[in-house]
């Protein structure tokens, strides 16, 4: 047991702290709404080698471990960056997996190709609403029995994503669009284990997003009440605004300590690692919206206008975790990993 | 960082468990739940007699040869039975105060009588008329000689029944701003002129209204400085704050899912399958991981040298506030059966409405939940304080 961050984990929070702030403004977020994409900021992260930071060094990564990336997510989620990085971390980590896959890999890590995962089965060879599907060049998916990788032909913005909540490039994706390449990386059993595990980890890293987003959220509403008055003081003197900032903070508190073990979990206690996933993608989901809808509260009549940050969190607090589907069925899904498995433990038991 | 559990008394666990096989007797439990007395003298002196009480002390002011990491595994596995020690928990946070302010003599003959279990501790700080605003307390010391004469009352005196000594938050200077004119005496409960009346509570427990008439005490029982003892509080306060403990066994969710499986809803299908009953069961085990966390997380503060002091009002406002809904929502999901009073049933509703009672004290006793909220609002958040005084 030990629950300071090491020296070299704090260096990567400091650094992507630091790139996240200056390249991830508010002005930059709204600028990239129209598309939900910030090609600039895209090119930035791949200079730094962000995206395949955690693929094994043999594959050209960086061997980090998925609690590094859940630093990296987190400040990525704090900034509510306009690029897909959760996603294409977590297509990468698939890729990697296996020797069709891995031709794939030289190109994203040169940054050419983004790759991206789609979150629901496949229905009739079409993604609905794929995550960064007006943006991405490959859509690793699970097709009836098959693991597949599709790239499409053309290029970026493929499309122009829907309207939508959090602004964000999804879209339709047909995987059997003329002029597409399709590699199978595994198929059967093998194909759904890695399938399931992919969506397990993007849950540990859009946790660890949607917990950053939380901190942005209270920072931006804590400050707003400092500096707002009514009734002739800082609304932040009145106990009605402090008392639910308190317990936004306590819950905060808990949900990072919860995010950080489900990311250590990942490498290191693979019983725990599905239910903790689970756990910190539902309790970041709620947390963060609630934070996002407390602070918008505080700006009054001002949190309505576009003009202001705190409604860029609360819409993307909201729509991140429904890329997954209705927040329902990962409440069913960690139902059935704690309460089917006879014998199984809860974290923290021997 | 890594989050691996670990065991740190791994090595006293069988002889701890020994121990208690030993020396802990069967009806204790039931006595304290029935008669809502959370200090079992005879468990107490037995403790005593074996050193534990004073394993942690320095050897010059009253400590014993027992191993601390034993001691500490024994009050694990009591615990661990669900049998309480209220009264060496406000001792021991007491004493632990006292080895930071008090004067020699005083570190070594209450400690050493600690130690010997002759010496069991009441807090006497909230009253009638202040709980939360602690510092407002009315009790007034007056210095007569080498002498001070008490008179006021105080609420929520737990244990004092089984008490030797009141650790009492008095005022000794009216003309002052009320946080710099409080002082701490270890008032004797056999002092005349102390009365103790019972006070019962929803939870079953039993704690006490105390009564001070003309009591006199000796100065030398005065403990930190006159009109200092808003420092001597807040030291005592931080022990209290440290000692959650990180929970063990089976969760209100994993009993919650047991119980589920074995109970069907109306000759159908086992409760467990209904989907809102997974949901909710779900909520709670999220949360109580949560909780978890934060006490692990005093704990290895405490471990690598240091006071939860923020971490633990998060703990403190997080646990009890999550626990106590859990609690009202697992009635929620038993129905009828869960309104019957029986803590000693070995049945999961009669557990949760035991439970459910205890509970909602939780979020009032050792500081409000919006004593909590103040603090977190001024240290975390920077926020004005907001209190007129």
């Amino acid at each position: 047991m030990d629950l300071a961050l090491t020296d070299e984990q704090r260096s990567v929070q400091e650094l992507f702290s630091e790139f996240f702030s200056k390249e991830s403004t508010p002005e930059r977020v709204r600028a990239a709404e129209a598309l939900g994409f910030d090609q600039p900021l895209w090119d930035a992260l791949t200079g730094i080698d962000a995206v395949t930071m955690g693929l094994p060094e043999d594959v050209g990564g960086a061997g980090a471990s998925a609690l590094d990336l859940v630093l990296v997510a987190e400040q990525f989620g704090q900034r509510i960056a306009a690029v897909p990085l959760v996603e294409a971390m977590v297509a990468a980590s698939v890729l990697a997996r296996s020797e069709a896959g891995r031709g794939l890999l030289d190109l994203v890590t040169d940054g050419t190709v983004i790759p991206t995962i789609a979150l629901r089965p496949v229905v009739a060879r079409v993604v609905r609403l794929a995550p960064a599907g007006a943006v991405a060049d490959v859509i690793v998916a699970l097709d009836g029995d098959d693991l597949v990788a599709v790239r499409r032909p053309g290029q970026r913005p493929y499309t122009q994503p829907p309207r939508n909540l959090a602004s964000a490039p999804i879209a339709d994706w047909d995987l059997a669009a003329a002029g597409s390449q399709r590699s199978v990386l595994a198929s059967g059993e093998q194909a759904r284990q890695a399938y399931s595990d992919a969506v397990s980890l993007w849950r540990v890293l859009t946790g660890a997003a949607l917990c950053g987003l939380r901190r942005g959220a209270l920072d931006i509403g804590v400050s707003y009440v400092k500096v707002r008055e009514a009734f002739g003081a800082p609304i932040g003197h009145f106990q009605a605004i402090q008392h639910r900032l308190a317990d936004l903070y306590a819950a905060g508190d808990a949900l990072q300590l919860l995010v950080y073990e489900a990311g250590w979990a990942w490498d290191a206690d693979p019983v725990h690692a599905q239910v903790l996933s689970c756990m910190s993608f539902l309790a970041a989901a709620e947390i963060a919206f609630r934070t996002c809808r407390e602070a918008l509260q505080f700006h009054g009549g001002y949190g309505v206008t576009v003009e202001y940050d705190i409604q860029m969190y609360y819409r993307r607090a909201k729509a991140w975790p429904l890329a997954a589907g209705p927040v329902r069925d990962s409440y069913q899904h960690l139902a059935g990993l704690l309460f089917d498995e006879p014998g199984r433990l809860s974290p923290g038991q021997e | 960082m890594e989050f691996e559990p670990e065991d740190h008394y791994a090595a006293h666990r069988a002889a701890a468990k020994a121990w208690v096989a030993a020396h802990v007797e069967s009806g204790w439990l039931e006595e304290q739940e029935l008669t809502g007395n959370y200090q079992t003298p005879e468990l107490h002196l037995r403790l005593a007699r074996d050193g534990l009480l004073g394993a942690a002390w320095p050897a010059e002011f009253g400590g014993t040869d027992a191993d601390p990491e034993f001691a500490r595994a024994v009050f694990q596995e009591v615990l661990g039975l669900g049998l309480r020690l209220d009264g060496w928990f406000s001792t021991q946070m007491v004493l632990n105060t006292v080895l930071h302010v008090g004067t020699d003599e005083q570190k070594r003959d209450m400690l050493s009588a600690g130690a010997r279990g002759e010496m069991v501790i009441a807090l006497g700080y909230t009253e009638p008329s202040c709980g939360s605003d602690v510092a407002a307390a009315k009790t007034r010391a007056v210095r007569d000689g080498d002498e001070w004469v008490i008179n006021g009352s105080k609420m929520f005196t737990s244990t004092a029944q089984e008490a030797s000594h009141v650790f009492l938050l008095t005022r000794t200077n009216v003309d002052v701003p009320k946080h710099r004119g409080l002082t701490l005496f270890m008032v004797p409960l056999d002092s005349p002129g102390v009365e103790i009346r019972p006070v019962h509570t929803i939870g079953g427990q039993r704690t006490n209204a105390t009564f001070y008439s003309d009591v006199r005490i000796p100065d030398r029982l005065r403990v930190g400085p006159v009109d200092g003892g808003w420092g001597v509080m807040r030291t005592a306060l931080t022990y209290e704050r440290g000692l959650s403990a990180p929970l063990t066994g089976p969760t209100w969710a994993d009993r919650g899912a047991d119980w589920a499986r074995s109970v069907s809803r109306d000759g159908g299908s086992p409760v467990i399958d209904d989907p809102v009953v997974r949901e909710r069961l779900a909520r709670i085990a999220i949360e109580t991981e949560m909780t978890r966390l934060l006490a692990v997380r005093n704990a290895w503060i405490v471990e690598t040298g240091g006071m939860p002091a923020l971490e633990g009002t998060v703990h403190k406002l997080f646990s009890t506030e999550t626990g106590q809904q859990h609690l009202a929502s697992l009635l929620d999901l038993i129905g009828e059966e869960a309104v019957i009073q029986d803590p000693m049933a070995d049945s999961f509703p009669q557990a949760v409405e035991s439970a459910f009672r205890k509970a909602v004290f939780t979020t009032i006793a050792g500081g409000s939940s919006e004593v909590q909220r103040e603090i977190i609002a001024e240290r975390a958040l920077g926020l004005p304080k907001n209190r007129p005084s």
